[in-house]
């Protein structure tokens, strides 16, 4: 369209020269972003396969309904498939569990830091405080792997949980919650931020107070985004590797202690990889299995936020 | 506490306006003001409007008659959303924005120290430019305002008296329950009017209210206006001289005399006379389309 209207303006000479010119330009920014968008695409592809076609062959040796149904994880004692238990529910427990008491922190407290941000802060503090937050989401997961490890661990046993262990689920999935509240708090202020003036004047010219406007019109019109944040919040909890690895120890066991050490899927994974079982072994394919599994609980929670935010996207 | 609103409500309906100021307290009788300006109407005195160290507005003094519509038109930037929010404390909202002056209410200064914002938009509603309904269902627009007030008798009932005030009942009864948004742009503006309506302020401020619209819409709202001034002080902003001179009792004139002054309040009379026979040159060009 502006190549359009821009070629009215040439003199008439150059015209037809300039615009093939240009068609070429055109043409060629065209294939170049085209491939940016299929190499990520194809890539995506690419792991799918290989992470199924190695799930595909841990579930000949054993059946996908051991490996759902089993309570035991003991994939590490295992020589052959007959003497060892594969539950993946004590991986995949281990991994909601820390999300749940992760999101009991992150999602209430970033919702609560968008919505003071949005509609509470000054101009001035808000230019601060937002990049600030995002920053704060740049901060290695290690550093906040050590930190659950050897500063809250300690601190709440010197203090109110005198029967917690050194290795425990607690420690770090609160430590996750934090690491995720800026990603929650950032994405959803963006959403908030965005409703339009007119709707909060609305209701304030009903005689709304400050309170009734932020919490039941602008968090209802930006929900969309809201929840959108809330799920990558918590896909992020679902994939966290290196505070779960660092700070919750190694015990594939099926609890709901949280004082104890509890092993994630993704925890699972590093131990693994980084051990000394030999490529092809069958603790070594086990791994493709429970990547497979983790890569299908993400796809759900990210259909299920597609979903939601197109049904009750807003249009203003 | 049985239900007052409700009863308020009923009177507004069934008695004549000038009856009104015996229902409501605190706000009626008392105003020494000369026979014109009843108890509902409203009294502005030597309002001026800041943005920050800009002066938009200096100086407006006008008399708002109850149960009259007073238009007020003049050219683009003269201030006159920024005055018609200054009446409802609405500036307020606006970073930086400041008024002084004297507004009453009756005989209420709505500027006075102890008075609440929240309280006197619950009794000067406003409806704007743009509409802007709730990310709600359309029967939840409506209640909504009305709810958080405090209201306490028959929603359906009040939700539907307010909808036939805004001459849309007929178009959504069908689906109170769909989005405020599924309206045409119409349609979201009379819902928006009914929502005002259904807090049941005293006035209503209408910034330019069927800018948007098409003939019909407007000629929708244009009907409207004529039966909410039975119940309701109205005061309207628009650039449609047509539409001034047809719905509205008075109106007042905004003008910058100068490039960069604030802008003022340059004629103020009743309707008839400001479209036939003003005093001031500047009105009589722009209301018969010399300029603006
Ligand atoms: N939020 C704001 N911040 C700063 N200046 C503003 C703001 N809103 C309006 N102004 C300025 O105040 C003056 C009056 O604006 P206002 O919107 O009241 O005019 P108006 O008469 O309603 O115009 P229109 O007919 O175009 O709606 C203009 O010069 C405008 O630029
Ligand atoms: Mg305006």
């Amino acid at each position: 369209m502006t190549v359009e209207t821009r070629q009215g303006q040439g003199s008439g000479q150059n015209l037809w020269r300039e615009s093939r010119a240009r068609n070429v330009r055109e043409r060629l920014v065209r294939v170049v972003l085209r491939a940016c968008a299929y190499v990520s695409i194809l890539t995506t592809f690419g792991i799918v396969f290989v992470l199924f076609g190695e799930a595909f062959t841990f579930f000949q040796d054993v059946s996908i309904v051991r490996f759902l149904t089993e309570t035991q994880w003991t994939a590490g004692f295992a020589t052959t498939p007959e003497d060892g238990e594969f539950g993946i529910i004590v991986l995949a427990w281990a991994t909601i569990f820390s999300t749940i008491i992760a999101c009991v922190v992150a999602l209430p407290i970033g919702l609560g830091a968008a919505i003071y941000l949005s509609e509470y802060a000054s101009a001035g503090l808000r230019r601060w405080l937002k990049p600030a937050l995002e920053i704060l989401a740049g901060v290695p997961t290690i550093v906040y792997g050590f930190f659950a490890l050897t500063f809250v661990t300690p601190f709440l046993q010197g203090t109110i949980l005198p029967g917690i262990q050194i290795y425990n689920i607690l420690s770090a999935s609160l430590v996750m919650g934090v690491m995720i509240i800026p990603t929650v708090a950032s994405v959803s202020e963006d959403a908030i931020y965005a409703v339009p003036r007119g709707l909060r004047e609305g209701a304030y010219a009903l005689g709304a107070t400050k309170r009734e406007v932020a919490t039941k019109v602008v968090v209802p019109a930006a929900i969309s985004g809201i929840v959108a944040s809330f799920v990558l919040g918590i896909s992020r909890a679902v994939g966290e590797t290196m505070i779960m690895a660092v700070a919750a120890g190694a015990l594939a066991q099926l609890t709901v202690n949280p004082l104890e050490s509890m092993q994630t899927m993704t925890a699972y994974i590093v131990q693994v990889t980084s051990g000394e079982s030999p490529r092809g072994s069958l603790e070594y394919e086990t791994i493709f299995a429970v990547g497979a599994t983790l890569f299908v609980m993400t796809l759900l929670l990210n259909t299920i936020a597609y979903w939601f935010v197109r049904r009750f996207r807003e249009v203003y | 506490m049985a239900n007052p609103r409700r009863t308020k409500e009923e009177q507004k309906v069934t008695e004549a306006p000038q009856n009104r100021r015996d229902t409501k307290k605190g706000t009626g009788g008392a105003s020494s003001d000369d026979a014109g300006a009843s108890a509902f109407g409203m009294r502005i005195e030597n309002l001026s409007a800041h943005y920050g160290s800009f002066k938009a507005v200096t100086d407006v003094s006008m008399d708002i008659r109850a149960n009259k519509v007073t238009a007020l038109i003049g050219p683009s930037g003269c201030g006159k959303s920024t005055y018609i929010r200054c009446l409802n404390r609405m500036h307020e909202v606006i970073p930086g924005a400041r008024a002084e002056g004297r507004v009453r209410l009756g005989d209420q200064d709505i500027y006075a120290r102890d008075m609440d914002p929240v309280r006197i938009r619950r009794r000067i509603g406003m409806v704007f430019q743009k509409p802007n309904p709730f990310s709600k269902s359309i029967y939840e627009n409506v209640a909504w305002g009305a709810r958080i007030n405090g209201y306490k008798g028959d929603m359906d009932e009040l939700v539907e008296h307010s909808l036939k005030q805004a001459a849309l009942w007929e178009e959504v009864k069908d689906k109170l329950k769909k989005s405020g948004y599924d309206l045409s742009g119409g349609q979201q503006q009379r819902l928006c009017i009914a929502r005002t309506l259904a807090v049941e302020p005293e006035v209503i401020l209408m910034d330019e209210p069927a800018s948007a619209l098409d003939p019909v819409s407007t000629q929708k709202i244009e009907d409207t206006m004529d039966q909410l001034k039975q119940s309701y002080t109205v005061v309207i902003v628009t650039h449609n001289m047509q539409q001034a001179a047809r719905i509205s009792d008075y109106t007042g004139f905004f003008y910058i005399e100068n490039m960069g002054d604030p802008g003022r309040l340059w004629e103020f009379d009743e309707t008839e006379k400001m479209f036939s026979n003003p005093d001031r040159k500047e009105t009589e060009d722009y209301v018969t389309g010399r300029f603006g």
